[in-house]
């Protein structure tokens, strides 16, 4: 351990790790608005669907969930260029980590959409709801309080896996601390620092989480 | 048109899968009647409500109310059921409580009833909470109508979905065994919002096992056997004086 080395090290890098930290948050944060719309969308299809559109999702969220988030970072890279779609690294990324995260969403708004009792609705019909209004205000809201805590799970998922967009060059947290490390050679004392920064990403992320769902929840 | 019934019920023919529940149901209502369903579980009684509001497909027959033909029509002799948007049409014809209240849990008392006065019914928010406070006073919830159906009782649970489908202004309320998942100190406060809606005239359809209930609100009695109607009367002739054996044999086990 270099304790004075890494702390002269680090004033002098600060401001690089910070620009790390936000391209990690911006990358997380694109990807799970994206992902969370999506997979909502795809959720209430597998739930509610006409069959041949409720089989076509159901085989995208298999497929998805069934491939290496690493591999679909780079199918997102290179295959969509070869095919002529010529994204950014950042792009690239970000759409396979949306896509990732889609189809967790999608699964997790199945299984909640699927506990509301039968009965709900019913009494939704009863009172002449469409069934998109039905959604909207009955179903969604019960499915969106139940699924919170595995969301938050999925959430901070993202967030570690942002750190696999290193290996297409972008230069997101992991990245910016490894060119430090090449240069300074401090591989401990950086490692310990990049891991305590993922943590309390994490941890606020939790934090938020379960703020919303203390407001949220039904006494 | 005035003295066409109002509810008008016509061979209706209902299987689930292989099992056929209504075997041909015929009854019709006048405006303002009181009817009860009776007979033994399976018999087809809550098949019958849950095929007037449409929330059951039914294979043979027609139910009409108010003159229209409700959820189905014919072409070119097939019998189609007619789209989504327009069955919400038709239902809204109908309120309906049920056995297990189903009020959504994440919305107080008030917001229960305002929710299909606002977003079925577009009536603006101002006059939808006006009419859900007079239906929740009515019911005698209104003290109550920020709570969550969770802080509720079952009783007072049922009291508001009474009130959340009579505030929607049908023609004919159906009631599904509204009291057969209380405690029995619970029934009462409930049968008792009933009658007086009954009182009120309000046209009602009730399935239900309270026998006394039933006798005391009711113009007539439909009794229910093996999916059809075995005997129709005033409460007086079914529970004095049935005709059908069966309807005897099914009242020996009950008390009025």
């Amino acid at each position: 351990m270099e304790p004075i080395l890494f702390f002269n090290e680090l004033l002098g890098s600060y401001g690089l790790i910070l620009k790390g930290i936000l391209m990690t948050v911006k990358i997380s944060v694109q990807a799970i608005i994206y992902g969370t719309a999506a997979g909502l969308i795809i959720g209430i299809i597998l739930e509610y669907g006409y069959p041949p559109l409720r089989y076509l999702f159901r085989f995208y969220v298999d497929f998805i969930r069934g491939i290496p988030v690493l591999v679909q970072i780079l199918a997102a890279y290179y295959i969509l260029s070869v095919i002529g779609i010529q994204l950014s690294t950042l792009g690239a990324g970000i759409l396979a980590l949306s896509i990732f995260c889609s189809s967790h969403v999608a699964e997790i708004t199945r299984g909640a959409l699927q506990a509301i009792p039968k009965g709900q609705i019913e009494a939704a019909k009863s009172i002449s709801l469409t069934f998109r209004k039905t959604v909207i205000y009955v179903l969604l809201p019960q499915a969106l309080r139940q699924m919170l805590p595995t969301w938050v799970n999925t959430a901070t998922e993202i967030v570690k896996a942002s750190t696999l967009l290193s290996i297409i060059g972008v230069t997101e947290l992991l990245m910016t601390i490894q060119q430090l490390i090449s240069r300074t050679f401090l591989s401990l004392e950086f490692y310990f620092l990049v891991g305590f920064i993922y943590f309390l990403i994490n941890f606020t992320i939790e934090r938020i989480g379960k703020g919303i769902e203390a407001k949220v929840t039904i006494a | 048109m005035s003295t066409d019934p109002l509810l008008k019920i016509e061979s209706l023919h209902k299987s689930f899968g292989t099992v056929e529940v209504l075997k041909g149901v015929d009854f019709s209502m006048n405006q303002g009647e009181v009817i009860s369903i009776i007979g033994s579980s399976g018999s087809g009684k809550t098949t019958i409500l849950r095929c007037i509001n449409l929330l059951e497909e039914y294979q043979q027959g027609s139910v009409t109310l108010d003159g229209v033909v409700m959820g189905y029509k014919t072409d070119n002799n097939r019998r189609v059921r007619l789209p989504e948007s327009v069955l919400v049409k038709h239902r809204s014809m109908t309120g309906m409580a049920f056995q297990q209240f189903n009020l959504f849990p994440h919305m107080t008392a008030l917001r229960n009833v305002t929710l299909g006065l606002i977003k079925a019914l577009n009536m603006d928010k101002d006059e939808a909470i006006a009419t859900a406070e007079r239906w929740l006073e009515r019911v005698g919830m209104l003290a109550r109508k920020e709570h969550y159906p969770s802080q509720l009782s079952g009783g007072q649970q049922q009291r508001v979905a009474i009130a959340r489908a009579i505030a929607m202004n049908p023609r004919l309320m159906l009631f599904d065994e509204v009291t057969s998942a209380l405690d029995p100190e619970l029934v009462n406060e409930v049968l008792s919002v009933i009658k007086s809606l009954a009182t009120d005239g309000m046209t009602m359809l009730l399935v239900t096992h309270e026998m006394a209930f039933a006798a005391d609100v009711s113009n007539r009695i439909v009794f229910m056997n093996e999916g059809v109607v075995e005997e129709i009367g005033p409460p007086e002739q079914i529970f004095k004086a049935p005709k059908s054996e069966r309807l005897a044999s099914f009242l020996k086990g009950t008390t009025i």
